[in-house]
């Protein structure tokens, strides 16, 4: 077992990447009072902007514009400046793939200070181990013989762009890493990403023609729990699932939700400390896909127990005609006790809980359509 | 030769509006903006070689697609981007 890191009893920043820029929430100790700070790089499309909690003072974020290609820009200053990398990441010259936007951050192994990790659209996977200065491709999976089986052309994805996601690295051995893949599935490499397999046993693809296959389904968010690594929980298109390795097989926690809610969403986010407690944000799944409050009722559902059973948790929220979605990186949590626990939404608001979820308070609004939120 | 930089990318040339660049082709002079410019390339033009899909680049005034396409010292270049909607 790993120790997470100590719980801060202080107040909280959260770090939120939106379609026009970038804001900064911060809170007063108690995470009652919070104010907004920004923007940075308005009018830039920011997917993602991580800290580093390695070192307390880097952040990458994942930038482009409307016209202008993608890029990353760093701060070794928590935020306050910002320089761009000198080598943003890019496919192989003549290999005929182009990188629409990076999509995903992760920093590396606490052993590997200055490495990053960064998931993009369309799938690829890339390594800096310079703190975001320069980036290469992770030759392994991107140039793997079977990354194309796995997950169909660049043309093929989702309608905002095929993406890689949840890239996650095992505490415990830096060379093991997890890859989620919209679509392509979950995969796992033990080799520090020179090779990859499918890890999507018991996890449903009911829109393909095989509902059970090794690969393709569409994970919109996998999480690695810290401090029992063997924990993975992932947010699917096809409900919620838990694997705990060495199993190979998913188990679907998801049918546990009530009917008339469902099991569809896109953001999953786990307890600092406590490995059976997670959260969802669901949506409707239903017909064409709404990907709304189901009904109208916003809702963040808990589960204390590993996914057996779920609580509704609604206090604070609005209780009717609130159609809210909250894209996949847009949900997060402190590791304070209690843990706090936010979300973003595609209009604008950003919700928080200091309770882990019993109570909620906006503590943004009118904010440009909200892609991640991550606690700095 | 003379290269007007539209603003979204005059974050690179110290909000200049204008520079001089050189290049005896369209590709080489983006070479050579990246390298007075470092990071100006990428953001015009994609790693495969192609100009982004909403980046124009227009010589004395008429646009060229093709970054083979030749230069006189004595030219205009206008980067532009097109960007619409909200």
């Amino acid at each position: 077992m790993v120790k997470a890191a100590s719980s801060r009893s202080g107040g909280a920043t959260l770090l939120v990447a939106t379609r026009k820029g970038l804001w900064q929430v911060k809170s007063d100790a108690t995470r009652r009072n919070w104010r907004l700070a920004g923007p940075q790089f308005l009018g830039h499309v920011v997917h993602h902007c991580v800290a580093d909690p390695r070192d307390a003072k880097t952040m990458l974020a994942a930038a482009r514009t409307g016209h202008l290609g993608p890029t990353i820009f760093r701060s070794a200053d928590r935020g306050r400046s910002w320089h761009e990398a000198k080598q943003p990441p890019a496919f192989r010259e003549g290999g005929g793939r182009v990188v629409d936007h990076t999509f995903w951050l992760t920093p590396g192994h606490a052993s590997e200070p200055g490495v990053w990790y960064a998931g993009t659209s369309p799938q690829g996977l890339f390594r800096s181990e310079d703190a975001g200065a320069t980036w290469r491709g992770v030759a392994g999976f991107n140039e793997h013989a079977s990354r194309k089986t796995w997950c169909g052309g660049d043309q093929d994805g989702t309608p905002d762009g095929a993406k890689m996601h949840s890239v996650l690295i095992d505490p415990r051995d830096a060379r093991h890493m997890y890859i989620g893949m919209s679509s392509g599935g979950v995969f796992e490499s033990t080799d520090g990403g020179a090779d990859w397999r499918p890890l999507n046993r018991g996890v449903r693809a009911d829109f393909l023609p095989d509902p059970d296959p090794e690969y393709g389904h569409d994970p919109h968010c996998v999480r690695l729990h810290p401090v029992l690594p063997d924990r993975l929980y992932q947010q699917n298109h096809c409900g919620i699932y838990r694997l705990d390795r060495p199993a190979e097989r998913w188990q679907d926690i998801g049918a546990t939700m009530p009917k008339s809610v469902g099991s569809i969403g896109f953001p999953m986010v786990l307890h600092a400390r406590d490995p059976d407690t997670l959260w969802v944000f669901p949506m409707d799944g239903s017909k064409v896909w709404p990907r709304v409050s189901p009904g109208g009722k916003a809702a963040v559902y808990r589960s204390v127990n590993g996914g057996k059973s779920w609580q509704r948790q609604a206090r604070g929220l609005p209780a009717s005609q609130a159609w809210l979605t909250v894209k996949r990186q847009a949900m997060t949590a402190d590791a304070g006790d209690p843990v706090g626990v936010y979300f973003g939404t595609t209009s604008g608001e950003i919700w928080g809980s200091r309770d882990e979820g019993r109570t909620w308070k906006c503590l943004a609004a009118h904010l440009p359509e909200i892609y991640a939120v991550e606690v700095a | 030769m003379r290269v007007l930089i539209p603003n979204p990318l005059r974050s690179y040339t110290g909000e200049a509006a204008a520079v001089s660049a050189s290049g005896a082709t369209l590709g080489e002079l983006t070479l050579d903006l990246d390298r007075r410019f470092p990071g100006m390339r990428f953001r015009v033009v994609d790693e495969q070689g192609q100009v982004r899909p909403h980046i124009k680049f227009f010589v004395n005034g008429l646009q060229r697609r093709d970054l083979d396409a030749a230069l006189q010292e004595a030219d205009e270049v206008m980067i532009v981007c097109a960007l619409s909607g909200g």
